[in-house]
């Protein structure tokens, strides 16, 4: 049954050149970095993990390259690293594979040779139009920089997404609206519009704590949000997800397997992975092999996660199998940032009866009151839902 | 066997922390009541909120021998004594069972408010008194300028008062020798039938119920049959013993004797405190007068967090009870907070310790509603109720008039305060009935309305003069007042638990703090919340807590899962730790938070 579920893999590449102020990701800088070394290990781990949970011939449906900074890989990794998953796996010729790039000179110069070696969707982490912007931003990259790298990579590949972070301080409305309008000009059918969020553990946030930063009030960045939602879907681009935005048949194939919860694994350091297999016994007392989805974290620290793939195979750090209950909270939480909401019964199918799990009550009373919106057993947020997901999610299911 | 002449049976009584407990210390160590390995500091606070806390809540009794510089053996009963204002009840009953006390005053502090209160006590009951200037090692130590206050404040001969440091075992003799030289022995005849005076009864996991006594006349033995006075019921004696500070068997306690039995009893309320113990075959013709029952000054209400923990949260108070007779509870319900339990305590120190023993002691979370005083309410056709809870106050037609309860506070203050002092009581509504100093102290006697004080009165003066002052109260009587019930509206529906009686003057400007506070105090949530204060049908305040504008995490991803969920974990857990009410979550906090005045 479960079996049918999409299938996708996330190769993880830890390296940057510098650390961005607002950044969370698990990315390190190196001064230099033994490329050929860390892809064989990419390599071996997807080897193990393919062979741990019998995923031999299983269909692949995306591949991505995150990080970190993947556009920092040579080539002809990349292409080793697409070579061993069609080795490993069974592709078809309408796979995704997607490389995260930073648009740099220098990376833009290698756009050509990636798609050489397999890449076929490049997401382009602009980020901002604005110089100003930028530097605070702390990106390497000029905006006409940018847009050379963007003009060069519609070029090279047929799909390709860019990234933008918005509601930053002193930033006004118009100020992002204006650059907005510009963004939707540049002819690209897939755009992530991230609003700054103060991560836990970051430039940004420590400089926040001092009081040397001040996101925008929650007022304003409301209205933004609802603003850039409503410029997109006039300028043709469908809000497939919160941040989200992609013309017809445009929507990042990859990502919806995380929103849909669907399978995946993740090689490289700190990746992780979801995938419905037969658990391996944890010792030799443990004798159960239940079927059921099972969650993988890598261990974080590149230099750690190299070792313990050289010695055993893998860098897996945690593997537990996930209850039904864990899954169907999963499934909540991701689903209802998708458009598309989330299929109550289908949901059931795998994590059993929903009031185990969801608070029918609560659900009933917040479609009343216009947050939520249940027709034909799918579960959708509301434009006002959206705006206070957190809480709403929180308010209804049963942990 | 000693004889009755060289006993003394004494307390040691002062303001809080002036070092009762300490002197406590040296004198068991210099007696051998405890090896040196045994003994730790203030030895006696042995509960574990004491030790945290530094202050003794209960009082303790020991029994030491000691040999005089005459050369004889005595035996000396001391009791330890609580220094706070609310357990005033546990001096008074330690003073009833002593014929002297040792007025400990910190020579750096001097006189304080429950100094005053407390040595009134004792001079009430005709204890020979024996002052002790504690700390004289301190740098700052004036025992002259302390000897003249006693005299001038309490006026108390002090010429012979004793130069000591219980911290630093100075002078320890001198007050072990003025015990023996100055205090009087008890009397009782060991011929006379038993009269035991019940001091103390409470349960020890290990022994059961224990009942401290004082013996007056007759001889208290083991195996013999006793008989309750007051309750009329009978028990075998078990076990005789003293506390030495370790419980201790011996055959017998004759006259003027102190310690505890272990008889057929089987819960604490058979040992009824202040009753008189008898011999059931030739008992005694007249009781002893007893103690005057201690009355909970405050009451407020206690909710489990957990609806589901109503009977574990009954329980727990049940057993409490067991060795602290002094609270009261009854079951509550209310519509905000659902079951739980109204409950009397002797202030609000002792309010807050059994709300963290419970806490500690049974793992229960609770909601505490806003302290409320007693009020007598005069119904018209001529009945009058006790009214523990705003929340039950009859209907304003059915009322002729409303009484509150009026204390007579002492503060004694640094005079650079006094002027904030006097502000602030005069807010309070207080009548200045007296004014005085000694040296750079001023000792100011105020009547109040309880119901200003029992709140936050005290932390307010602490604030107003920066810790130094000190405050003692007691209870004078009722008055007429002006008093309206303030109800608390959220979302138009009234939160029982938020009510409040209050003066009729103040009435607006509480509502409008009231009001003001729950807008900080409950967190913006997905509608829009209405707050208001009414008095009847008449709304006084109000304000809104806008709705939750946004809350929405803008990159959720593969990698990110296990950290939102995490979240999802704690908002839930932040929810446990709300009440629902209608459609709107409130902070347990609030119910006591948002009856605090603050600085204005
Ligand atoms: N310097 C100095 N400190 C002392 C002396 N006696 C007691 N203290 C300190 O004063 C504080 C209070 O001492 P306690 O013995 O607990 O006082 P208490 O009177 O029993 O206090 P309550 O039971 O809470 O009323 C402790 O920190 C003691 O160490 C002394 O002679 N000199
Ligand atoms: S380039 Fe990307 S991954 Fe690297 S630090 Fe910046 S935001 Fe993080
Ligand atoms: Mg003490």
């Amino acid at each position: 049954m479960t079996d049918m579920a999409d299938f996708g893999v996330y190769i993880h590449w830890p390296f940057c050149q510098k650390k961005c102020p607002y950044c969370d990701f698990n990315s390190h800088v190196r001064e230099t970095v033994d490329q050929a070394r860390y892809g064989q290990a990419i390599i071996t781990e997807l080897e193990t993990m393919a062979e741990r949970f019998h995923l031999a011939n299983r269909p692949v449906k995306s591949v991505f390259f995150g990080g970190g900074t993947p556009s920092l890989m040579l080539p002809e990794i990349t292409g080793e690293i697409c070579g061993a998953i069609k080795r490993l796996f069974s592709v078809t010729d309408d796979i995704e594979i997607t490389l995260e790039a930073n648009p740099t000179s220098v990376e833009a110069e290698k756009l050509a040779a990636f798609r050489d070696h397999g890449i076929n969707r490049l997401s382009l982490g602009i980020q901002s139009l604005n110089d100003r912007h930028l530097s605070f931003l702390g990106r390497q990259h000029s905006a006409n920089e940018a847009l050379d790298a963007l003009a060069k990579a519609q070029q090279v590949f047929d799909r390709v997404s860019i990234d933008f972070i918005y509601a930053l301080p002193d930033q006004t409305t118009a100020d992002w609206l204006a650059e907005l309008a510009d963004i939707l000009t540049l002819g690209c059918d897939h755009l992530s519009l991230y609003q700054l969020t103060l991560e836990p553990g970051t430039a940004f946030t420590s400089m926040a704590k001092r009081g040397l930063l001040e996101i925008p009030s929650d007022e304003l960045s409301l209205e933004m949000f609802k603003e850039t939602q409503a410029h997109c879907k006039a300028a043709g681009f469908h809000a497939y997800e919160i941040s989200n935005h992609a013309k017809a048949g445009q929507m990042s194939r990859h990502n919806l397997i995380y929103w849909q919860a669907d399978d995946w694994i993740g090689a490289g350091p700190g990746a992780v992975g979801r995938i419905w297999s037969h658990h391996m016994p944890n010792s030799e007392n443990d004798h159960e092999t239940n079927y059921g989805r099972i969650e993988t974290r890598c261990r974080k620290h590149p230099d750690g996660w190299l070792d313990d793939v050289t010695k055993t195979g893998s860098g897996i750090a945690e593997e537990n199998q996930e209850t039904p209950h864990a899954y169907a909270i999963e499934a909540v939480m991701m689903g209802l940032r998708l458009a598309d909401g989330i299929n109550i019964a289908a949901i059931e199918g795998k994590a059993g009866a929903r009031h185990t799990w969801l608070d029918t009550d609560a659900v009933a009373r917040y479609c009343q009151q216009g947050l939520l919106n249940e027709e034909a057993g799918i579960l959708k947020l509301t434009e006002h839902g959206k705006t206070i997901m957190n809480t709403l999610i929180g308010e209804i299911l049963i942990l | 066997m000693v004889p009755i002449s060289n006993i003394r049976n004494f307390s040691i009584i002062a303001h809080i922390d002036h070092g009762k407990s300490t002197l406590a210390d040296r004198l068991i160590q210099v007696c051998g009541g405890l090896t040196d390995r045994e003994m730790k500091e203030q030895v006696l606070d042995n509960m574990e909120l004491e030790r945290e806390r530094g202050i003794t809540i209960k009082a303790q009794t020991v029994r030491l021998s000691y040999t005089a510089k005459d050369g004889q053996e005595y035996i000396l009963n001391l009791m330890d004594t609580p220094g706070h204002v609310d357990f005033a009840y546990e001096v008074s009953r330690s003073l009833a069972a002593c014929e002297g006390s040792l007025l400990v005053v910190d020579a750096s502090q001097g006189v304080e408010a429950q100094t005053l209160a407390n040595v009134y006590h004792a001079i009430d009951v005709n204890h020979e008194i024996v002052p002790v200037l504690n700390k004289i090692d301190l740098p700052a130590a004036e025992p002259d300028r302390v000897r003249t206050q006693i005299e001038d404040v309490i006026g108390l001969d002090a010429s012979d008062a004793i130069e000591a440091s219980a911290k630093s075992n100075i002078g320890i003799e001198d007050v072990l020798e003025a015990l023996v030289n100055r205090l009087p022995p008890p009397q009782g005849d060991p011929d006379a039938p038993l009269k035991a005076m019940l001091v103390d009864s409470w349960y020890d996991p290990y022994l059961g119920v224990m009942t401290l006594v004082r013996v007056i006349d007759g001889v208290l033995k083991k195996g013999m049959k006793v008989r309750m006075m007051a309750t009329n019921a009978s028990h075998t004696v078990e076990r005789v013993g003293i506390f030495g500070p370790k419980p201790t068997s011996i055959d017998a306690l004759g006259p003027g004797e102190m310690g505890f039995i272990n008889a057929s009893i089987k819960t604490v309320s058979d040992a009824k405190i202040g009753d008189t113990i008898t011999d059931d075959r030739r008992p005694a013709e007249v009781a002893l007068p007893g103690f005057k029952p201690s009355v909970s000054v405050v009451f407020c209400g206690l909710f489990p967090l957990d609806a589901g923990e109503f009977t574990d949260l009954r329980e727990a108070l049940e057993k409490l009870s067991l060795n602290d007779a002094s609270f009261s509870f009854e079951a509550e319900t209310s519509a905000a907070l659902g079951f739980g339990f109204r409950c009397g305590f002797l202030g609000l120190l002792h309010m807050e310790i059994i709300r963290e023993r419970l806490f500690r002691e049974f793992n229960l979370e609770l909601i505490a509603t806003a302290p409320s005083v007693v009020y007598h309410i005069h119904k018209t056709d001529g009945e009058m109720v006790s009214l523990h809870n705003p929340a039950d106050m009859p209907d304003v037609t059915r009322i002729s008039h409303i009484e509150e309860p009026w204390i007579e506070a002492t503060i004694m203050t640094p005079d650079e305060f006094l002027g904030a002092v006097l502000t602030l009581c005069t807010e309070r509504r207080g009548e200045q009935i007296n004014l005085t100093y000694a040296g750079n102290r001023a000792m100011v006697v105020y009547k109040l309305p309880l119901n200003e004080v029992v709140f936050d009165f005290y932390d307010r003066l602490k604030s107003v003069t920066k810790g130094y002052a000190s405050f003692d109260y007691h209870i004078t009587g009722y008055r007429t007042g002006e008093l309206v019930k303030v109800s608390i509206l959220v979302n138009s529906d009234p939160v029982d638990a938020l009510a409040m009686i209050v003066n009729k003057e103040q009435a607006e400007t509480r509502g409008r703090a009231i009001c003001g506070r729950l807008k900080d105090l409950i967190p913006r949530q997905m509608f829009k919340i209405a707050l208001q204060a009414a008095i009847g049908g008449k709304v006084i305040a109000r304000e809104t807590v806008g709705a939750l504008r946004k809350d929405v995490t803008a990159k959720c991803y593969g990698g990110d899962i296990t950290r939102k969920k995490k979240l999802l974990e704690k908002q839930k857990e932040g929810k446990k730790r709300m009440r629902q009410f209608g459609n709107v979550d409130i902070p347990q906090s609030a119910f006591l938070e948002a009856l605090k005045m603050g600085d204005n």
